[in-house]
């Protein structure tokens, strides 16, 4: 048997080198070189990411197990920039001593949740994305549960990993009805095998409740809130963005490659699903206190915006759903880089605490307030371009509807989040919170995320690449 | 690169100067020179294209140029103006500028007020430069979040609620806004977005019945359209001086523009249906914003009360469809703009000296005050429709152009509106009085200052350029009358 043509799969072993590398090294290197490990993990990294975000011809190895699409690539890329990003707003988190034995672990956790995606986003096979899925919520629990002598984090952790097994269990069932009722488990098979049949329909519905679930939809968002508020900021950060950006992707390649047939029973129900998301998220983001609550609903709603262009299930849509995740990466590591600093310096996480925080720390209130427009969708910022594309690529399908529905909680949406800024700009307040130092690591990511928020909507060739690349159905 | 595109870009240069700026001196300097050369900016434009014009250019669209900017779904960076656009930007560079000068003491934070305010008139310029739906739209929201912020840290009395009303209640407009513009691009079947170009292809009326009320009430809202006013009177109360001006001046006739634009151009034949909804709207905001003006003690309310009968008056003249009213909507447009921000930069500057709003505190500052008195009833008479002020030309060509439908609705409405006109003269009258004859009211007020030299530039400019569009109109209406034909062939067509 030939097996040079695993080789294939550079994104993949690349990083499994990175984290043997890693593994070793931690445990092998002294006081000195130690130093060097959060610098060196970095680089390497950064190196992965340029490396790998060159799309190539697609391909298929082992037999259909492993499929590669150039989109595949920049989805890649962009769950590595943002990965890179969290890692060094982690940076000073992990220098801490009490943290530093774990530091190790820290990168190899994250790095293995990382892979799963990966194989996930690749996958060719159910077994294989189911695979894909597990070795990404696993490792994920684990670092939810990082600091284990906090109440709420080890609480976190436990309510994480039975949901999601939870989950994923109901998700087997709903593959297993699908093996029954076709006798195959490749996805290129069964885009024929799959008509519409009651059963079918019935195993799709099990089958995307792992996805739902990862994703954050209402009603299956419980989770959410409690996790992030419970976790370590830049495993929120981690949780909102990167797990969330690949399950996006993974549902909408899964839509029209393996349940296409199954367009007007998927419709409908993506259709109800982002209603509800969107609103139902918006209502209880109006009300809380948590900064952490609060991103956690807010990512909710902006999952439900999403929905809207996989719900297209055109090109077009693909290309703002990738687009859209790259966009929603900077503005919302950059609300939770500025969130994390100040957490760790002060302890402070209630909206309230943010009351004159502009007179103290005006960069950081600039920064966050940046990423709370973009979010927001208002132009210039990258936000605005990325709504816009999704609602486009909704309206062009005829979901006028649900397009102005959405609209329509996008004022919910932007009252929320200017309370934040009139908290930090208009409110009075004696004693703000002090001035925050912050180290170069966060100032670089947070400095690449601001760029990322200005730039990214200007420059019409981002999107006009990722675009080249997009297919439906 | 069009030098059209220079209007967006001054603003942006002058946020990077004052971003770099660091005494006061230096910020006023950076937004005083930027505001003067936008305002030579759009003279020079006004002369080139008057000159176009005459030389036989009958293009319906001047200084045109085209940039892809997302092929994939056709977006374009459109510039191009007619008539209508040169003047609206005339107007803007005149409220930009006297802004500038009537905020000169503005505190706290300068260099963060004036970095909003750039912003902000940067949203105005590219709103009227652009002609493609999704570049316009664009610059419609960038003109509107810098007002939360403006209003909320510089504005006075009930600024947190005030800015957060503003801005929630225009974005909801601008929500309904987007809906129609996607509807109409994609049930247009173009492959642009460019005004021009969809306004060739015809909307399929199933479509139009749908976009064409959301579209209106979109840009409506911004134009103070009875019901979704509610906005105007607390946003401008609470807002500071510059930004009152800017927004009632310029950022209202957006809404017009936009419904003139968009809304009627493009699809005309839903317009022509459904104008008698509107109209009605439209009439109650006139008559209504009068009634309420009246009632009012706060001078800023008592403006922003009468901004609204007077866009109203906008709208309403927009929807009677035809030249002539239309032509004298966009004159309202000017007018309004002028001495809206007239009203508010002395009010302002009232406010500035005697901490009071309330015509009840405040009496007889003819006498202490003389300049801003004087400015003031001329702000007044203007209001008003005194001939020879530019209120006159404005009211006059739209109320003659709605006389000119024949049937019974049309003509009853237009009388219920010129009541407006009636009631106009007694709140400004009663204001005046009230305000700057008599007694001096408060001992305080005795040893009022009069206004300095950046407050009498600013007031100076903004009565120049009410007497010279009230004495001599021909030049501009009929510069506004030759790029309103080509709107209205769309309807008959």
């Amino acid at each position: 048997m030939d097996y040079s043509s695993f080789l294939q799969m550079h994104e993949e072993f690349s990083l499994l080198g990175i984290m043997v590398f890693l593994l070793v090294y931690d445990i092998f290197a002294g006081e000195k070189a130690m130093k060097y490990f959060q610098p060196l993990a970095l680089i390497l990294l950064v190196i992965h990411t340029i490396y790998n975000a060159i799309p190539r011809d697609a391909f298929s190895i082992a037999g259909g197990m492993f499929e590669y699409v150039p989109m595949q690539s920049y989805v890649k890329a962009i769950l590595n920039i943002g990965t890179i990003v969290i890692l060094l707003q982690a940076h000073k988190f992990l220098n801490e001593e009490t943290n530093r034995i774990k530091r190790g672990e820290f990168y190899f956790l994250i790095f293995s949740t990382l892979l799963g995606m990966y194989f996930m986003i690749s996958s060719g096979n159910f077994l294989m994305f189911f695979i894909g899925l597990e070795t990404a919520s696993i490792p994920l629990t684990t670092l939810i549960a990082f600091d284990k002598y906090n109440r709420k984090s080890a609480e976190a952790g436990a309510k994480y990993i039975l949901s999601a097994v939870f989950a994923s269990s109901i998700s087997v069932f709903g593959m297993s009805l699908i093996y029954g009722s076709t006798g195959t488990l490749y996805f290129s098979d069964l885009a024929t095998l799959i008509t519409g049949t009651p059963l079918q329909i019935m195993a799709f519905v099990f089958f995307s409740v792992g996805l739902f679930f990862k994703i954050s939809l209402v009603p299956f968002h419980l989770w959410a809130p409690d996790v992030y508020e419970g976790s370590q900021t830049n495993i929120t950060a981690y949780l909102s963005v990167i797990s969330k950006g690949s399950a996006v992707f993974v549902l909408f390649t899964l839509l029209i490659k393996v349940f296409g047939h199954l367009v007007h029973q998927w419709q409908p129900i993506l259709y109800g699903l982002a209603i509800a998301s969107i609103t139902v998220a918006n209502l209880f983001a109006i009300r809380q206190q948590n900064l952490k609550r609060f991103l956690a609903f807010s990512s909710i709603s902006q999952a439900g915006y999403i929905l809207l262009a996989i719900i297209s299930g055109s090109a077009m849509g693909m290309a703002s759903l990738v687009y859209y995740v790259l966009v929603y990466m900077f503005s919302n590591l950059a609300a939770f880089g500025v969130i994390s600093v100040i957490e760790e310096r002060t302890g402070k996480v209630q909206i309230s605490d943010y009351n004159g925080l502009y007179q103290t720390n005006p960069r950081l209130s600039f920064v966050l307030m940046l990423a709370l427009f973009s979010l927001a969708g208002i132009p210039p910022f990258a936000g605005f371009f990325s709504k816009f594309f999704v609602f486009s690529a909704a309206a062009a399908q005829g979901f006028y509807v649900l397009v102005f529905i959405a609209l329509l909680n996008t004022i919910i949406s932007l009252y929320y989040y200017l309370l934040i800024i009139k908290a930090m700009y208009l409110n009075q307040n004696e004693n703000p919170i002090e001035k925050v130092s912050s180290d170069w690591a966060v100032k670089l990511s947070l400095a690449f995320c601001t760029l990322g928020i200005l730039a990214v909507g200007l420059i019409s060739g981002i999107y006009g690449q990722i675009s080249l690349l997009s297919f439906g159905m | 690169m069009n030098f059209l595109s220079l209007f967006v870009l001054i603003p942006a240069l002058m946020m990077a100067g004052l971003f770099l700026s660091k005494s006061r001196n230096q910020i006023r300097t950076v937004a005083a020179i930027g505001a003067s050369l936008l305002m030579i900016l759009s003279g020079i434009l006004t002369y080139l294209y008057l000159t176009q014009r005459a030389a036989g250019n009958l293009a319906e669209m001047l200084f045109t140029s085209d940039t892809v900017w997302y092929a994939p779904f056709n977006i374009h960076y459109t510039v191009g103006v007619d008539g209508v656009s040169v003047s609206m930007l005339l107007l803007t560079s005149v409220i930009v500028f006297t802004g500038v000068f009537a905020s000169w003491k503005i505190d706290p934070l300068p260099k963060e007020f004036f970095l909003w305010y750039s912003l902000l008139s940067s949203g105005v310029y590219g709103f009227f430069i652009s002609t493609d739906l999704f570049t316009m739209f664009m610059f419609y929201e960038i003109a509107l979040i810098p007002m939360y912020l403006l209003i909320g840290v510089w504005g006075s009395g009930r600024k947190e609620y005030g800015a957060m009303k503003l801005t929630l209640m225009l974005m909801g407009g601008s929500a309904l806004l987007l809906v129609g513009i996607l509807g109409i691009y994609y049930s247009s079947g173009a492959t642009s977005m460019n005004i021009l170009e969809i306004s060739k292809h015809h909307i399929p009326m199933a479509f139009q019945r749908y976009f064409f009320p959301l579209t209106f009430m979109g840009f409506g809202v911004l134009g103070a359209l009875f019901p979704f006013h509610t906005w105007s009177p607390d946003g401008h109360a609470s807002a500071p001086t510059a930004v009152s001006m800017l927004h009632a001046g310029v950022l209202m006739k957006l809404g017009g523009y936009g419904a003139y634009r968009v809304a009627i151009y493009l699809m005309p034949q839903a317009a022509h249906e459904m104008a008698w909804f509107f109209l009605i709207l439209t009439g109650i905001s006139v008559v209504y914003g009068a009634f309420a003006a009246v009632h009012q003690t706060d001078l800023k309310y008592i403006n922003a009360y009468s901004s609204v009968s007077h866009c109203g008056l906008v709208l309403f003249a927009i929807l009677m469809l035809n030249t002539t009213a239309m032509t004298g909507a966009v004159l309202q447009m000017l007018s309004h703009g002028l001495m809206t921000a007239l009203f508010f930069a002395l009010i302002g500057m009232i406010y500035g000296r005697t901490h009071t709003r309330l015509i009840t505190e405040m009496g007889g500052l003819m006498k202490v005050l003389p300049f801003l008195g004087v400015s003031y009833v001329i702000a007044g008479l203007a209001s008003l429709g005194l001939p020879g002020l530019s209120g006159f030309v404005a009211e006059m060509t739209i109320f003659v152009g709605s006389f000119q439908h024949v049937d019974t609705f049309h003509r009853i409405l237009t009388i219920v509106a010129t009541s407006s006109i009636v009631i106009t003269a007694v709140y400004i009258l009663r204001v005046v009085g009230k305000l700057l004859f008599g007694a001096v009211q408060d001992a305080h007020h005795q040893h009022l200052e009069d206004a300095t030299w950046y407050e009498r530039l600013s007031v100076v400019t903004l009565i120049i350029a009410i007497v010279a569009i009230g004495s001599a109109p021909f030049w501009i209406s009929n510069m506004i009358h030759d790029s309103v034909v080509p709107v209205l062939s769309q309807i008959i067509k």
